[in-house]
């Protein structure tokens, strides 16, 4: 009974995780950055995503697109006054550029907490789920909602690999996270692709923001434990892996679940943490990583 | 050396600040108006109540005539639920805004790192929302240093024996349940409240099968709810203030099947049922008054005049802060005008108060609560209140009560249907 709720739970959460975290190392793999505002921009999608449909009157449906079309915004905005600018700065040497991201975004990522906390409180909203009741899975009793999740999860992870293998804006995309310079002689635009690459990341981080928000409930108070899963399922996964990242999700989002089931939940996130320490001590490209 | 560079900035505006103040400090010794200074938490659920009902209460007595002729003036602070930026708040409110008293904060911790800094600066200090025994213990061992501070809210101790009040009555009386949980967020006053309760529970006949504290941190209660049903208790009984919306939230979308009672601070304002999409249907809680029950004549038009201001209905910090208001203005008269803080501590002591919440006393020096407030019938008693259909509905004491408890129909309620 124990595993099969273990199963179940686990299950969803890590769809989630999964889905945040693929978008996070796309544009790693496509354009070398490390968005430490990632957290922030699945709490902007939640936030919005709450006001409009509890406060503006917009209903579920409605409100959580605007909350997916903020997102998407701020993930626009990231790009376009934090991102770029560094990167083409002439001040900044070639080989700096990465921290200076890493930087620039980390700070981007306090404003808006710290913004966003100003304009709805630290207080956790919730969106209602999108679909209400329960299902018995094995004995479990589960929200359909988080059934859901789980499902729009892996059906957008479906499109996005059918986009990348698929479709000649996917191919470009993965060239260009292989070698930027060959791309360009092809004839691509490395600006168009890093714009697609953050359109996606906009979209399915926004999406993700929403769906927690249905699920547990989000807070500004969550965005740099947001930023630190992404970012230690990423590491673990190997540095811009979908895949590598899609199997870190799951070792991450199963072994919160085990601890909080069957230690305690209050040291939910310490075993995934050792484990990431651990993972950069013995092998620092991670699970599937290149780099 | 950033600390250097902070006490000079501080300094600077110090100076800055007195050199400007200096008309109107000797306007204030000519006694024009009686300033109180009010530390919220504005970003709280249960903590943004504080100042809007302060200026409330400053308002209607200003309305009234004032105090001795004198006006009372309300000047707030956000402490962004932070002790820092309280005692700094509460430092600012003595040496620059020069207060007569201050009123602040509904959590525990920040008012017990207030509460050296009230006896220190021998300033008046008031809380209406924070609940540690601690806060009044320290008055009571050492009364002429702490003198200062008052508890204008329930102790941990008798929020507990409310919370077991009406669970005798509603839930072993009523409905024969014979076994709970206990789930209470980690934090300073849960610490003497469940105490309080694994002590009352099983006395009222109520077997504890287990006792659940978690961080205010928790983001999934999936497990919590699990263990819960696990040890399948009749009634799970809370203590939660910081967190409220997560887990009343994931309790309805998980539909678990068991009713959720005790102290939810969070769920005594309206703002929460907004923040759970109403969620929080048949959630029960202990609170100090609700709209529509008129404990004294002055409950309901407060709440009234409350809702219609903000749109929201207080939480208890609202009820209790407005009738600190009175009960500083009421002693501040009892000593003829005087406003030194010894004469204040005096009459505040001598404090009847018929309030929002019901008649308000403090207790005296030989008690173990040295100046919290009295709990008790033909006192303060508080009443237990049930969310139904976007309402808070009084359900016990039954003197009080406007309906009947009724849960949404996941919940299964054991006892009864055996």
């Amino acid at each position: 009974m124990r595993a099969v709720q273990i199963l179940v739970d686990g299950f969803a959460i890590s769809s989630l995780y999964g889905l945040a975290a693929v978008g996070f190392t796309l544009i790693f793999g496509v354009s070398g950055v490390l968005n430490l505002a990632h957290g922030g921009i699945m709490v902007v999608a939640a936030l919005v995503g709450w006001a409009a449909a509890a406060e503006f009157g917009f209903g579920t449906y409605a409100g959580t697109g605007l909350g997916i079309l903020a997102g998407l915004a701020t993930a626009y905005a990231t790009y376009l006054i934090v991102v770029r600018p560094i990167q083409r700065s002439r001040a900044i040497r070639p080989e700096e550029t990465e921290i200076f991201v890493l930087t620039g975004t980390l700070l981007w990522g306090i404003m808006i907490q710290v913004g966003m906390a100003y304009l709805f409180s630290d207080n956790p909203v919730t969106i209602r789920p999108l679909v209400a009741g329960v299902v018995n899975i094995l004995g479990v009793r589960t929200p359909a909602n988080e059934i859901l999740i789980a499902v729009i999860a892996w059906s957008l992870i479906g499109l996005l690999w059918l986009l990348v293998n698929r479709t000649r804006t996917g191919k470009a995309l993965l060239g260009a996270s292989m070698n930027p310079r060959g791309v360009t002689l092809l004839g691509y635009e490395l600006t168009r692709i890093y714009f697609v690459a953050w359109t996606i990341y906009g979209l399915l981080a926004g999406i993700a923001g929403v769906l927690l928000a249905s699920f547990l409930g989000v807070s500004t108070a969550n965005t740099g434990q947001l930023t630190a899963s992404a970012f230690s399922i990423v590491v673990l996964g190997g540095l811009g892996s979908v895949s590598g990242s899609l199997i870190a999700a799951y070792v991450v989002g199963y072994l919160e679940t085990m601890t909080a089931y069957l230690v305690a939940p209050t040291l939910r996130p310490i075993p995934s943490l050792i484990l990431l320490v651990l993972v950069i001590y013995v092998r620092p490209q991670g699970l599937l990583g290149r780099r | 050396m950033p600390i250097q560079t902070e006490a000079r900035r501080g300094l600077l505006a110090g100076a800055v600040c007195a050199v400007g103040l200096l008309p109107f400090s000797a306007f204030a010794q000519s006694g024009d108006t009686i300033k109180i200074g009010v530390i919220g938490e504005e970003s709280a659920v249960a903590g943004a109540s504080i100042t809007k009902a302060a200026v409330m209460a400053a308002d209607e007595i200003n309305a009234n005539g004032g105090v001795n002729g004198r006006k009372i003036e309300i000047i707030t602070y956000d402490n962004h639920s932070s002790a820092a930026d309280a005692v700094r708040a509460f430092q600012r409110a003595v040496s620059q805004d020069k207060v007569v008293a201050v009123i602040g904060s509904y959590i525990s911790e920040v008012v017990l790192a207030i509460e050296p800094w009230s006896a220190r600066l021998h300033m008046p200090f008031i809380t209406p929302g924070a609940a540690s025994n601690l806060i009044s213990k320290a008055v009571h061992d050492d009364y002429d240093h702490y003198k200062y501070t008052f508890h204008g809210w329930l102790t941990s101790a008798f929020i507990a024996q409310a919370v077991c009040d009406y669970t005798k009555d509603e839930f072993v009386g009523l409905r024969h349940m014979t076994t709970a949980v206990v789930m209470s967020e980690d934090a300073a006053w849960t610490k003497p409240l469940d105490e309080a309760y694994l002590e009352c529970l099983p006395k009222i006949g109520l077997k504890v099968l287990d006792h659940i504290r978690f961080n205010p941190d928790t983001s999934d209660f999936t497990p919590i709810f699990h263990q819960i049903e696990d040890a399948h208790p009749d009634v799970i009984v809370t203590g939660i203030s910081h967190v409220g919306v997560q887990p009343t939230v994931q309790w309805h979308d998980q539909q678990v099947p068991i009713p959720m009672i005790g102290q939810s601070s969070q769920a005594t304002t309206s703002t929460f049922w907004k923040d759970t999409n109403g969620a929080s249907e048949g959630v029960i809680t202990d609170t100090a008054a609700a709209p529509g029950v008129a404990l004294t004549p002055t409950t309901v038009p407060f709440v009234t005049e409350y809702e219609k201001k903000f749109g929201v209905t207080p939480s208890y910090t609202g009820y209790a802060t407005f009738d600190m208001v009175h009960v500083i203005a009421e002693a501040i008269e009892r000593a003829g005008g005087a406003t030194d803080p010894d004469k204040l501590v005096t009459a505040l002591e001598a404090t009847d108060h018929l309030g929002t919440m019901g008649r308000i006393q403090f207790y005296g020096r030989d008690n173990q609560f040295t100046h919290a407030m009295k709990y008790g019938p033909g006192l303060v008693t508080t009443i237990a209140i049930q969310w139904q259909d976007g309402k808070q509905i009084c359900v016990w004491p039954h003197d009080k009560a406007n309906g009947e408890i009724t849960f949404p129909s996941f919940i299964k309620l054991h006892a009864s249907a055996n």
